[in-house]
């Protein structure tokens, strides 16, 4: 079998569901995984046979733990795609398998193309003669699609976003060419202030671009909310309060198919799903509430977390506990019962969260200062959902390999490395932004020389 | 009256650098070979610019010599001036040019022929190619037919050549020479797809016609670096160039009679190329610039004969004439050969494979211009390889394909036979995506064991070629283990470069890698160094300064060249294969790729047709292994 690159893909149906399976396949996936995937007996995928599992948990890149996880790996060549397979199971939720897809593909992987691990099946041997032709025209059909789309999407917004700063760096790319190729001839000298200026604002648009791939994501598919806070301080209320909000109509977005039970409402004009509202209901009962760690737990893989604090009773300890556990986590704090005499020590509640509102869950007074604070934390007010938004992992992932060349363009630029250094950056940046749009590279940047510098003698 | 003549194993038309190249391969490999020539006073002409190498095409030169080829060790010895170009933009664009004495380089060219065993220089016309039971046939305007197992075209712009001054047009080729007539319609009878392109250079002038006391003054490179890695004397510059601009009157002058050009009054059909153009085209195109640069070079040393680079032209002499005057040092200026354009004959590149071999024609080979390329370096490059690859078939061996992630050349044919040309093809360190790798400092690291391989790299050269590489890879190793300690001469060296001080023992290694040091620059402090000569640490510093990015190319050349791997079977009917894109199957049958990878890099084949491809590839391994009942 020979070395391709090791490729990923979420395996499991776009749709909430009891677990989701993120699939790695090709001769690096037990590495790949083991760089996401630590086991709670120590024991690495790397170090098993065929066909075994281990439990444990994915962590980020910054080391917090994203979901628990069970790890199968299904050693080559008896394995669906006939590679090494390593397959991880995580708690359903498109949240959280989509971040272990991003996790994964951080680890190494690339994303899978549109039906491969079938391809790589058939192309290993893992089916008969007889299905080549069905799957060839499955691949054909689905060509032929994302060639629609592509072309559908060629006159789209983020298409005439992503082409503006193509365009930026092609004007760059074919100045350090016609620099380069024609040496003694009229071409205006490469200025450091152009590289830098022009990399600078291709970083600026593409960072801007992959940031609202979060925001368009909470948009589509709303985020994922957990209600925190000691027993009594007003969780039950305040999700009363909510759930008597508009309903949110979320958006159509492939595969995202909304599970009723849930509650998704919308606040500040950002779809909320209230998830594990009844997890939360829960703990106001006494006994339960001694479940502290899971709670926590709870919190990580939320999106949201509006932490309730009892605005008449003094800060206790698990106020303060609370406070600690939420450090890093997106988080409103919902200063409760101000109808109520306040006993609250405000100062501490500004000095442990960016984000306050202060309402009567029970009166509803209030619940504007908490929509303007929801909408602050996700920038909502500086996003247009009509602006061109990165949709797939695909797009962001090539975007993403668009920003780290440009950076790396700089890189080279402050290290003070020559321009050619510099323009083996920048074009790599030029074929992801292509790839990107659907569109060649080819000889654009030498037609742009001819175009544009009077050269040649 | 027709009469056999002979019999060759390898016959090469024409003896430009494409023809030069392809019969001493041919002929060194062990073939009887003819070479002909419509004047044998015009071996290795140079047509135009008297000058070898340039961006892109000095790392051509280099990788030619590093094979084997002739080009690189004639242009070190008829040398009059040498510059390293691009010195500053990076170790990727560094590209060797010189200025040579053309009359020279065309004489010891011709002898280098004549003196070759195996092979026979002629001076003929070949009028008719045709194959008859297996053999290629090709009969002299004489009459005399010669028989031939594989044949090589390098017929330049001599291959139904037409002169175009002002209104005047006449069949000719290059230099005053009789144009090669009839070859044109024995290639379309036979059904080779023919197109026009179209090339031009400016006037010769008398030296001591011009004024040189105003212009600015190019001087060559000092010390000399040489072309071939077989030129061990030192070269010294023997002239210099100098540099003038075009102004308003020079304009007006063209501006008045442009409609006196046959290019701008719809006479030339063919197509010229776009890094050439002619002065007029300069001033029509970018008609905001107030002048243009030219460059006066000498033609040689035994001759008074200047050439105007950058002021090719199609217009009338008498315009001619009146816009050379109006250049500063040109103002009574003497012409001793009008500018012209000439067009020409050359075949669709998309008919050749990856050896520049007809894939429907066995046997039959194009080179240099006659594949569209443009440019004596590019020439050369593809009349080795074609040399090469004529000789291997006929002595039943594999075929030598150079891939793109291993040369210029590589890149060179592969752009011809893949992407196929629109206007004349010149090389440019922009089209290639490996150009950390594809450097002229390791041309010979990358190509000489391939050279050597094939037969045409002597023992003698392949032991200097080895030892070489062990002094580079003993010299790496050197700099990661030596480690320097802190000291004032060292931290003084440091600052002065304005790079940081240590204060702790740091690895040679690293400190070369930082962009501000050199070689030259640690030299005293750097006890331990051997006596290597100076490209073996041009080379180490090369390749520790750019480390990162060079893994990085590497890593794309180890995906690109796993998919280079998947052959495709050359009679493919791509009309059948079930889920291909109908325009991608009519490209894919028009290009007939050689494998994944080639088929990849074709425009209009999208990624979702190469899987079908893949896959359809796979199911036929199967089923042909099905049938063979393995």
């Amino acid at each position: 079998m020979e070395n391709q690159r090791t490729i990923a893909a979420v395996s499991t149906p776009q749709a909430p569901g009891g677990i989701g399976i993120v699939r790695i396949s090709g001769s690096d996936a037990r590495q790949v995984a083991d760089l996401v995937f630590r086991s709670k007996s120590g024991k690495r995928i790397a170090e098993l046979k065929g066909y075994r599992a281990l439990f444990g948990a994915v962590y980020t890149g910054n080391g917090e733990k994203l979901d628990d996880v069970v790890a199968l790996f299904f050693a080559s060549p008896r394995s669906y795609t006939g590679e090494d397979v390593v397959e991880l199971s995580c708690h359903g939720g498109l949240y959280v398998t989509k971040r272990l897809l991003q996790e994964v593909l951080a680890a190494g992987a690339v994303p899978a193309g549109p039906g491969e691990f079938t391809r790589r099946a058939f192309l290993n041997g893992k089916m008969d003669l007889t299905q080549a032709e069905s799957v060839m025209q499955l691949i054909g059909a689905s060509g032929e699609q994302a060639a629609r789309a592509a072309e559908a999407a060629s006159s789209g917004v983020l298409s005439r976003k992503i082409g503006r700063v193509r365009q930026a760096l092609l004007g760059l790319s074919a100045h350090l060419a016609a620099w380069a190729d024609f040496p003694e001839e009229e071409v205006p000298e490469v200025e450091e202030g152009e590289l830098t200026g022009g990399l600078h604002k291709a970083e600026e648009e593409l960072s801007d671009l992959l940031a609202g791939f979060d925001t368009g994501r909470a948009y589509r598919e709303g985020l994922k909310t957990v209600i925190a806070g000691r027993p009594n301080a007003g969780k039950s209320t305040l999700m009363n309060l909510l759930s008597g909000c508009e309903r949110s109509i979320v958006t159509e977005y492939a595969g995202t198919t909304r599970d009723v039970v849930e509650d998704t409402v919308l606040l500040g004009g950002v779809p909320l799903r209230l998830a594990d509202t009844a997890g939360i209901r829960e703990t106001e009962d006494p006994v339960e509430s001694i479940g502290v760690a899971a709670a926590k737990e709870r919190l990580k893989t939320a999106q949201l977390v509006l932490a309730v604090f009892d605005s008449s009773q003094e800060l206790s300890s698990e106020d303060r506990e609370l406070m600690d556990s939420l450090k890093g986590i997106p988080a409103v704090a919902v200063v409760n019962k101000t109808d109520l005499p306040a006993k609250l020590e405000d100062s501490v509640i500004r000095n442990n969260f960016r984000h306050v509102a202060y309402l009567s869950a029970s009166s509803g007074e209030g619940l504007e200062s908490l929509k303007k604070e929801v909408s602050e934390i996700l920038d909502i007010e500086h996003f247009d959902p009509a602006d061109g938004v990165l949709s797939t992992e695909r797009q962001r992932q090539d975007a993403n390999r668009a920003l780290k060349a440009v950076k790396e363009a700089l890189e080279a630029l402050k290290l003070g490395l020559t321009y050619d250094a510099v323009t083996v950056c920048v074009e790599d940046a030029i074929s992801a932004l292509s790839s990107l749009i659907g569109e060649r590279v080819s000889d654009e940047i030498i037609d742009q020389v001819f175009e544009e510098f009077c050269v040649g003698k | 009256m027709e009469y056999e003549a002979g019999n060759f194993d390898v016959a090469v038309v024409g003896a430009g650098h494409a023809g030069i190249e392809a019969g001493l391969a041919a002929a060194r490999l062990g073939c009887s070979t003819a070479v002909f020539t419509i004047n044998l006073d015009a071996v290795g002409n140079c047509p135009c610019n008297p000058s070898i190498g340039g961006t892109a095409k000095g790392h051509l030169v280099r990788e030619i010599d590093a094979l084997g080829g002739e080009m690189g060790k004639t242009a070190d010895a008829c040398m009059i001036q040498s510059r390293m170009l691009n010195l500053g933009k990076g170790p990727a664009v560094h590209s060797l040019r010189a200025q040579i004495d053309r009359n020279a380089y065309s004489r010891m060219m011709k002898h280098k022929l004549e003196c070759c065993k195996n092979l026979e220089l002629r001076q003929a016309e070949i009028v008719k190619l045709e194959k008859i039971e297996g053999k290629w046939l090709l009969t002299t305007r004489l009459g005399a037919v010669y028989q031939c197992g594989a044949v090589i075209l390098a017929t330049g712009t001599f291959l139904g050549g037409k002169i175009y001054v002002g209104d005047v047009s006449y069949e000719s080729g290059p230099d005053g020479m009789f144009p090669s007539a009839y070859l044109p319609d024995s290639l379309e009878k036979l059904g080779i797809s023919m197109r026009r392109f179209k090339t031009g250079t400016p006037a010769r002038v008398r030296r001591s016609s011009i004024d040189f006391t105003s212009l600015e003054i190019q001087e060559g490179d000092n010390p000399v670096i040489p072309f071939s890695y077989e030129t061990e004397e030192e070269l010294t510059n023997k002239d210099i160039c100098h540099v003038s601009w075009t102004n308003d009157r020079t304009k007006e002058v063209i501006l008045k009679n442009i409609h006196r050009s046959p290019l701008y009054g719809g006479m030339i059909e063919g197509i010229g190329p776009r890094y050439c153009p002619s002065i007029e085209d300069k001033i029509m195109r970018f008609p905001d610039k107030p002048r243009h640069q030219l460059f006066i070079e000498p033609c040689g040393l035994d001759t008074e004969e200047m050439y105007l680079q950058g002021m090719s032209s199609s217009l009338p002499e008498d315009v001619q004439i009146a816009f050379y005057h109006t250049i500063q040092g040109l103002e009574h200026v003497q012409i001793m050969r009008n500018a012209y354009a000439i067009e020409y004959d050359c075949c669709d590149p998309l008919q050749l494979d990856s050896c520049l071999e007809f894939r429907d024609f066995s046997g039959l080979y194009g080179a240099g211009q006659f594949n569209g390329s443009s440019g004596y370096e590019e020439a050369a490059a593809q009349g080795l390889v074609a040399g090469i690859n004529a000789a291997r078939k006929l002595q039943g061996k594999s075929a030598v394909k150079l891939d793109r992630a291993g040369s210029y050349i590589g890149t060179l044919i592969d752009d011809l036979v893949t992407k196929g040309v629109s206007d004349p093809y010149r090389m440019m360190t922009s089209r290639s995506e490996y150009r950390l790798v594809l450097r002229q400092d390791n041309a010979d690291e990358r190509l000489t064991p391939t050279g050597y391989e094939i037969g045409l790299i002597s023992e003698q050269r392949w032991q200097r070629f080895q030892q070489k590489q062990e002094r580079k890879t003993a010299e790496a190793k050197r700099v990661k283990s030596t480690v320097l300690p802190p000291s004032e001469e060292l931290n003084q060296i440091l600052v002065s470069h304005e790079t940081s001080p240590v204060t702790t023992g740091v690895r040679l290694s690293e400190l070369l890698k930082r962009p501000q040091l050199s070689y030259q620059a640690l030299k005293p402090v750097d006890r331990t160094r051997p006596d290597y000569p100076e490209s073996v640490f041009e080379n180490v510093e090369i390749e520790l300064k750019y480390e990162g990015y060079i893994a990085r190319q590497k890593a794309d050349i180890e995906e690109m060249r796993r998919v280079e791997r998947k052959k495709l079977p050359v009679d493919v009917d791509y009309q059948q294969i079930k889920g291909l894109r109908l325009e991608a199957a009519e490209k894919l049958s028009k290009v007939r790729p050689e494998n994944i990878g080639q088929a990849g890099r074709i425009s209009g084949v999208s990624p979702a047709d190469i899987s079908v491809l893949l896959i359809w590839l796979a199911a036929n391994g199967m089923k042909e292994k099905k049938e063979g009942g393995v």
